[in-house]
């Protein structure tokens, strides 16, 4: 299944739109069936084979695609969607997916519109200087990054200083987590080709 | 507004608490947070990953994580299980043996190469094998690799875990497992901590 002679690896954190190259058979479109549908939640994602892999256990699909669109984009309160996405690409910095960091690099640059200093997270890595409040957000997405998990109450402190309210500090912990999720799927199903 | 789910339980979140109202304003990731793990914990279809091969790698995975409720609660759910409580010694020298620190591991070639950090490539000894047999003995050396060092996982890995005899959905349960709980250990932990700071007593959910 996996055309490995055709993937290009890239070498380098980018926020460049990247292919995934998976490396098990992900199920052939046409052999999906209601069950599998309800597991894709959108059915568009049904031409994706990142997630036609994943659709091999619908149920956990399901729930993962249904966590992951609220801790995201759920934005009714809490906090900005830019530093959820902050927390995502510097999670994923930090476990080293290239791709999910892309993704969501992207993503905290739109909303945010500093794609410079996100670039400068994918860059320079973690310890980039990005103004109080963004490093008290990449700091903390690293200590629960870590294994044993580093987080305790300096990482509060520092967010609470940085303006966060307790909601937005749920939502930064919610939002690093999920990484540590979804990096550990995409870093070894599959690889990431330019 | 809510009952108690397995995070909630796990982080000492008391019904009517701060956290629990916070909690509700995100309804359908708690929701889900809890089907996620029933759909891996209490499946429809355990043919390709047993029961007591999903609570042996549960066990392992939050154990390497260090001492915690999530740990205690995986480790009793492993000697709950169905020859679960027959494994139980062996995964508890497993994660003595591979207790270390991450995430590490090597950068595709290139100018990521300065930021390669060596560590432990953990192999299940051998009277671990013997114990687990050779599925869930590869099991336990992927697992290790997901949670410390998932930047050096490569395509032969999937080889390795197919000619252990995992299926391809196999595989993609197994995955989903370990990723889940790497999730599910750090939302309990980070709740936990910012639940003390609120000077709060949490529910200490020894065992819970």
């Amino acid at each position: 299944m996996s055309t490995a002679n055709t993937v290009n690896p890239p070498v380098v954190f980018t926020q460049d739109e990247l292919g995934w190259v998976s490396w098990i058979d992900p199920l052939p479109e046409p052999d999906l069936t209601e069950r599998h549908f309800a597991g894709l939640v959108d059915r568009a994602r049904a031409k994706s084979e990142y997630f036609r892999l994943l659709v091999r256990d619908p149920e956990v699909l399901e729930a993962r695609t249904k966590t992951d669109k609220d801790i995201f984009y759920n934005v009714a309160d809490g906090l900005p969607r830019a530093e959820r996405e902050l927390a995502a690409a510097a999670t994923s910095r930090y476990n080293g997916c290239i791709y999910c960091a892309s993704v969501h690099a992207r993503f905290a640059s739109t909303y945010s519109r500093r794609r410079e200093d996100v670039q400068r997270l994918l860059d320079e890595g973690i310890k980039a200087d990005l103004g109080e409040r963004w490093n008290a957000v990449v700091k903390a997405s690293v200590a629960l990054a870590a294994t044993p998990i580093a987080f305790g109450p300096n990482n509060i402190e520092e967010l609470r200083r940085a303006g966060l309210d307790d909601a937005e500090i749920v939502d930064v912990i919610n939002g690093a987590s999920f990484f540590n999720w979804a990096n550990r799927l995409m870093l070894s199903l599959g690889e990431p080709s330019k | 507004m809510s009952t108690k789910d397995i995070i909630d339980t796990l982080a000492g979140i008391e019904s009517g608490s701060a956290l629990d109202g916070i909690r509700a304003r995100r309804l359908q990731a708690r929701e889900n947070a809890q089907k996620s793990y029933l759909s891996l914990f209490e499946p429809i279809d355990a043919s390709d990953f047993s029961l007591a091969e999903r609570a042996a790698v549960a066990a392992f995975v939050v154990g390497l994580h260090g001492e915690s409720p999530v740990a205690a609660f995986y480790r009793e759910k492993l000697s709950a299980s169905a020859g679960g409580a027959a494994l139980w010694d062996a995964i508890k020298a497993e994660i003595a043996h591979g207790k270390t620190s991450g995430p590490y591991g090597a950068f595709p070639a290139g100018p990521l190469s300065v930021e390669n950090a060596a560590g432990l490539i953990y192999r299940v000894s051998a009277a671990g094998k013997s114990v687990l047999g050779a599925k869930l003995a590869a099991a336990l050396e992927h697992a290790h690799l997901l949670v410390f060092r998932p930047r050096d996982a490569a395509s032969s890995d999937m080889k390795t875990l197919q000619a252990a005899g995992w299926s391809d959905t196999g595989i993609v349960t197994f995955s989903q497992l370990v990723a889940f709980l790497s999730f599910q250990v750090r939302v309990v932990t980070g709740l936990r901590v910012l639940g003390a700071s609120f000077g709060r007593t949490t529910n200490a959910a020894a065992g819970a």
